[in-house]
């Protein structure tokens, strides 16, 4: 049993269910990211564990009580909103304590609590400003102090950082994971950004159409993606998928696909149990980031494929060079660094690191291996 | 870039705009022509306005038209002047404004932050309600005041008025508070606030601007009201009503002097509303219509 226990939760509105059984354990001092497209349900999720939402069946708790009755200010609960909801008739301070009054805590305590927290944040200089005097920043700070200073059993973040610009965003959430790993605390963030969630979490909990499709650490939800909704979602660029088949060679197994030219090309597999996939059509996942130029494949891996094929169009990005190629039918996107010497419609030598590929049900869309 | 554009609006229409402000002048004096007639001929003795012209400033100048105005006057068959009258209304105006101000406050409140099945259509029959005609619920309206024990009495004009009222004010506060974020009540909530908490501590304090707005629309409805002060004030009559009385008298000599003293006395407290909280006014109507 979790800090945090989401139990077969589903949600209603009329006949139509948004949620269907969801099952999520939090424990205590756990980051968990709801990602997902809009739409998903993760919003609704959230609203539920802080009580703005009823729960049509199933049972949500924290810390061992069922809290599916209980008034969002008796959850023990803090949550930080998109608009960041700050009081605009109150000061900066005011409006951090506001919770803490309505709780009927004496002013002292209050005032230590709100020193504390705004000396954690450094936001000490603004305690005597309005909300509307503050930058996007500023008010993001707040917002968070405004949750911090209740000192509540879980956090809960509604797509916190997605009214800022792309820097400051990226600086908030070094801050906000900073913070975590300070204070240790448990925290449920709904975000549809999904670097957010890679960068910010302990644990994913992957949505789509109102089913949690996936739930697991960073690394196990981008190094083996439960199907191809995850693994499409996750990453940026997507997963390059190719509908293939396997085939045998002297107990070897192969995925079998096209080049640009449509002539057959095989690629060896490292996944031990394909055999039984064998004349089967599958879907071939590989991120952009294991098909690279010769000299920047993976020293560490034990199977690199190399594959020739005609370069479609190259996108320097800086850092890396993204270049598109044709497999299948199919444009892939594969990355090299940066001074790789492509051009386009140059035929180039990728390499192809088959260690790092996941296979899917073409039917199902299910992952089959690894 | 906008003095830059400025400048040449200067410099191109230099005669275009001498002639808006000539015609926005003489629109002005126009207008202020009755006040002007109002006042100055409250200043002169009746034997000045018999025998001369209204549009000359006195030749003696006197405040005794006011005084009679206010303290003696014949109204109807009591010589009392306005005053008592005024009070009646002041008696009536300041709550009827309070109660349907507060009244349209927490129905936008709740339409908008707590809304509920059927919200819709309270809020549509809300609004009908500003459509009616006083005209049509005279009778209805006198039948529930005599089984109220009422009518003829000051809180049964309260009433009237605050029945009346709720609905512009209402439709006032509901697209206020429409534009707020929901979410502030959500944080509220989460924050531990109650309904009435949430009301009093974080709706009303920013719903100044509208609140101006309620408070200038519901006081000049109020207090220019003369039906239903003629129907339902018995012997508590509000202000229009006995000015009616003193310049409608059919007997003695017609005292214009102090009926223009009067009629600018049964003036006042709006024009003093309106010069208060005027510069709110069209702010708070702009309110919601532009973000920020």
């Amino acid at each position: 049993m979790g800090f945090l226990d989401i139990q077969n939760v589903t949600k209603s509105y009329g006949a139509v269910e948004v949620l269907h059984r969801v099952d999520i354990d939090v424990q205590e001092g756990e980051f968990l990211v709801l990602v997902g497209p809009s739409g998903c349900g993760k919003s609704t999720l959230l609203n539920m564990i802080a009580g703005l939402e009823g729960i049509t069946s199933g049972d949500i708790s924290i810390k061992g009580r069922v809290i599916n009755g209980v008034h969002p200010s008796k959850r023990n609960i803090a949550m930080v909103f998109q608009s960041y909801a700050l009081y605009p008739n109150m000061t900066v301070g005011q409006n951090m304590t506001f919770g803490l009054e309505m709780h009927g805590v004496p002013k002292p305590e209050r005032n230590a609590a709100l020193k504390d927290v705004a000396k954690l944040l450094q936001i000490e200089n603004l305690l005597d400003r309005k909300p509307g005097q503050l930058s996007g920043g500023q008010r993001q700070r707040v917002a968070m102090g405004r949750a911090l200073v209740r000192n509540p059993d879980v956090f809960l973040f509604d797509e916190p950082l997605s009214n800022l610009d792309a820097k400051l965003r990226v600086d908030m959430r070094t801050e906000i994971k900073k913070l975590h790993e300070k204070l240790k605390t448990t925290i449920v963030y709904v975000t549809h950004d999904q670097i957010e969630a890679m960068t910010l979490s302990t644990r994913i909990a992957v949505m789509y159409q109102g089913f949690v499709q996936q739930l697991g650490t960073p690394k196990e939800i981008y190094d083996t993606p439960a199907n191809v909704y995850v693994a499409t979602f996750m990453g940026s660029p997507a997963m390059n998928v190719l509908p293939s088949r396997v085939v045998m060679h002297d107990g070897t197994s192969y995925a079998q696909i096209k080049d640009a030219n449509g002539a057959d090309l095989l690629l060896k597999f490292s996944q031990a149990n394909m055999a039984q996939w064998a004349g089967k059509e599958i879907l071939l996942g590989i991120r952009p980031e294991s098909i690279t130029d010769p000299d920047g494949a993976d020293r560490n891996s034990g199977n690199i494929v190399s594959l020739r094929n005609r370069i479609g169009v190259t996108e320097p990005a800086g850092a890396d060079t993204f270049v598109t190629m044709e497999l299948c039918g199919k444009d892939i996107i594969a990355r090299m660094r940066a001074d790789a010497n492509v051009g386009a419609g140059q035929e180039f030598d990728f390499a192809i690191n088959m260690d790092k590929a996941v296979v899917f049900d073409p039917k199902t869309e299910e992952r089959i291996a690894p | 870039m906008s003095a830059i554009t400025q400048d040449t609006a200067i410099r191109t229409g230099r005669v275009t705009r001498m002639l808006i402000y000539v015609t926005l002048l003489v629109f002005t004096l126009f207008y202020l022509l009755p006040l002007f007639v109002m006042v100055v001929n409250s200043l002169k003795p009746l034997s000045e306005i018999t025998g001369g012209n209204m549009m000359s400033l006195p030749k003696t100048w006197t405040i005794e038209p006011w005084r009679q105005a206010w303290s003696s006057a014949q109204i109807g068959v009591e010589p009392t002047g306005l005053k008592p009258y005024f009070i009646n209304s002041i008696l009536m105006v300041v709550p009827a404004v309070a109660i349907s101000t507060v009244l349209g406050a927490l129905n936008g409140y709740v339409l908008t932050k707590w809304s509920f099945r059927g919200d819709k259509i309270i809020f549509g029959l809300l609004l009908l309600s500003c459509f009616i005609p006083f005209q049509i619920v005279l009778i209805p309206m006198a039948t529930v005041l005599g089984k109220l024990g009422l009518a003829g009495s000051i809180p049964g004009l309260i009433l009237v008025h605050v029945v009346y009222g709720i609905g512009f004010s209402t439709l006032y506060y509901r697209n206020y508070y429409a534009s707020f974020p929901t979410e502030l009540v959500r944080a509220a909530m989460i924050d531990g606030a109650g309904f009435f908490r949430i009301f009093w501590r974080i709706m009303l304090p920013i719903s100044g601007p509208i609140t101006v707005v309620c408070i200038i629309w519901q006081f000049t409805n109020i207090w220019n009201d003369f039906l239903f002060g003629a129907s339902f004030g018995g012997q508590i009559q509000p202000m229009t009503v006995a000015l009616n009385n003193l310049v409608q008298s059919s007997t003695g000599v017609k005292e214009y002097n102090v009926h223009f003293a009067g009629a600018i006395l049964a003036a006042l407290p709006t024009l003093l509303v309106y010069i208060v909280a005027g510069r709110y006014f069209v702010r708070g109507l702009m309110a919601g219509s532009v973000k920020g």
